[in-house]
């Protein structure tokens, strides 16, 4: 007898089944990564900001930041940078009194914060090589407009270069729903790897719930190719298709 | 400041000489991986670039698996899953046995199936790149569809994505890593016992830090050299300085 995709009993919504386990992993799957897109972009801008600044010292770390970061496997990054960055909190807190030695960091932000750092350094170079497409012109034209720095930015080189980073980003949007899985790793955050894990190990079917925990993050990937397929459309409007 | 020199010590007294123990097995994966899904990665390209529906759309439904879900859940899939599924079969009492207990054949064969499908849809955009002309000039010779494919269609490709391929060695070298979550005693999983024993969070993870970026160094250093030799035409010619002209 197979024991396999046969027991629907297994995904009824309740305490019987996991269904309602694994759709809250699906949405904090969801929050992670959307958190971990916003985190990372920011980091990707900074870096590519220093990258461009012709400064020797930001250039430098900033191409620190991008190789050692993209050399490293990000399990091993995810370890480094969750424990160092929960330790180095906690230390600050405890160090000025604020806390006492009993504290606990959320799992949610540290773990955000560490997949945004990994994030932050492909970003990096997909944002660098956008603001590079942006023709030399258009900002030079802005500057005898005098616009200043801000200005420039938000009214010509932001909204150009995003459609150059959009195909770059919409991968790494991809890359960031799959990295999340690796807080299973944690073992203290019950995203949809970690809820699949749980199910699978409770009731024995593991073949059954890996296949099932697959197919949502299946969703997720082709929900978002659909949707980014409508943002490149909207952000090359007005340009005629080659 | 001496938990941080006994840290340091740590790291190159036990740490560092127990995780380079462990390269032979990252490598291994990487390797014997790399191979057998680069292999696979041919027909899966060949089949996503048919005409026919019967052939290009099972191709395309592996490749989104393949690239839509995390490689974690499919080593998990098939590490619990196939362990859960075989005991119950021929395969407990056959040769094959003895090896389809540890996890190391359970995370190649993960890693062999996932770079098939990376590495499928890279090889597709190279097929799809080889310029029309030269595939006329082919048939011009009177070659058949087979010797054209052979012959000029994929050593073409090839070359037109060695780059590309080159980064995908990388990708998977560093996503072996994932091998340590089904008890691989690799780079990762070696830092896990070091921990372990220890209870040292931070020294068991710089030095597998610091082999890691040896490794993804000397492969790229590698695999830079492959390039260079098989796309020599199509890099920057040597400058030549041109006598200076007479008016």
């Amino acid at each position: 007898m197979n024991p396999n995709l046969s027991n629907w009993d297994l995904l009824s919504y309740g305490t019987t089944g996991y269904s309602d386990e694994l759709l809250h992993g699906l949405w904090l799957t969801i929050q992670i990564s959307v958190c971990t897109y916003i985190v990372g972009f920011c980091f990707g801008l900074l870096g590519a900001g220093m990258k461009l600044s012709g400064n020797r010292w930001l250039m430098r770390i900033g191409d620190w930041y991008t190789t050692i970061i993209r050399a490293l496997p990000e399990l091993l990054l995810l370890f480094l940078l969750y424990y160092a960055g929960t330790d180095m909190v906690k230390g600050l807190l405890v160090g000025l009194h604020l806390a006492g030695e009993d504290f606990q960091i959320n799992a949610f932000p540290a773990a955000v914060m560490a997949l945004g750092f990994i994030l932050g350094a492909y970003m990096t170079e997909v944002l660098r090589g956008a603001i590079l497409s942006v023709p030399k012109g258009q900002i030079e034209a802005a500057r005898a407009y005098g616009m200043h720095f801000g200005l420039r930015f938000r009214r010509v080189l932001f909204p150009q270069m995003m459609r150059y980073a959009t195909g770059g980003m919409g991968n790494l949007w991809l890359n960031t729903t799959k990295d999340s899985a690796l807080i299973v790793v944690l073992g203290s955050l019950p995203e949809l790897l970690s809820a699949t894990r749980g199910a699978a190990a409770g009731t024995k079917h593991y073949a059954f719930f890996y296949f099932a925990g697959g197919c949502l993050y299946l969703l997720i990937t082709v929900t978002s190719m659909i949707i980014q397929a409508r943002i490149e459309k909207r952000l090359n409007r007005g340009y005629r298709r080659a | 400041m001496e938990i941080f020199l006994d840290g340091i010590k740590y790291l190159f007294v036990v740490a560092l000489p127990y995780l380079i123990t462990a390269i032979p097995v990252t490598l291994g994966l990487t390797l014997i991986s790399g191979v057998i899904g680069n292999l696979l990665a041919l027909p899966v390209a060949v089949a996503r670039t048919s005409h026919n529906p019967v052939l290009w759309v099972p191709a395309y439904c592996y490749i989104l698996v393949m690239r839509g879900t995390p490689l974690l859940i499919q080593l998990f899939f098939i590490y619990y899953g196939l362990g859960e599924l075989l005991p119950g079969t021929w395969v407990r009492h056959s040769w094959l046995w003895p090896y389809l207990r540890q996890g190391f054949w359970y995370a190649v064969f993960a890693f062999s199936l996932n770079t098939a499908g990376y590495t499928g849809e890279i090889l597709r955009v190279g097929l799809n790149a080889v310029p029309h002309g030269e595939i006329e000039a082919g048939r011009a010779f009177g070659m058949t569809n087979r010797l054209i494919f052979w012959r000029i269609k994929l050593p073409r490709a090839i070359r037109i994505q060695l780059p590309t391929m080159a980064g995908e060695v990388i990708l998977l070298l560093k996503a072996t890593s994932l091998a340590s979550t089904i008890t691989v005693f690799d780079i990762m999983g070696v830092r896990e016992d070091l921990f372990a024993q220890s209870f040292r969070t931070y020294p068991p993870l710089l030095g597998a830090a610091i082999i890691y970026i040896t490794l993804v160094f000397v492969f790229t250093r590698l695999l830079y050299w492959v390039e260079k030799h098989l796309n020599r035409d199509r890099l920057p010619p040597e400058p030549v300085i041109l006598p200076l002209a007479t008016p």
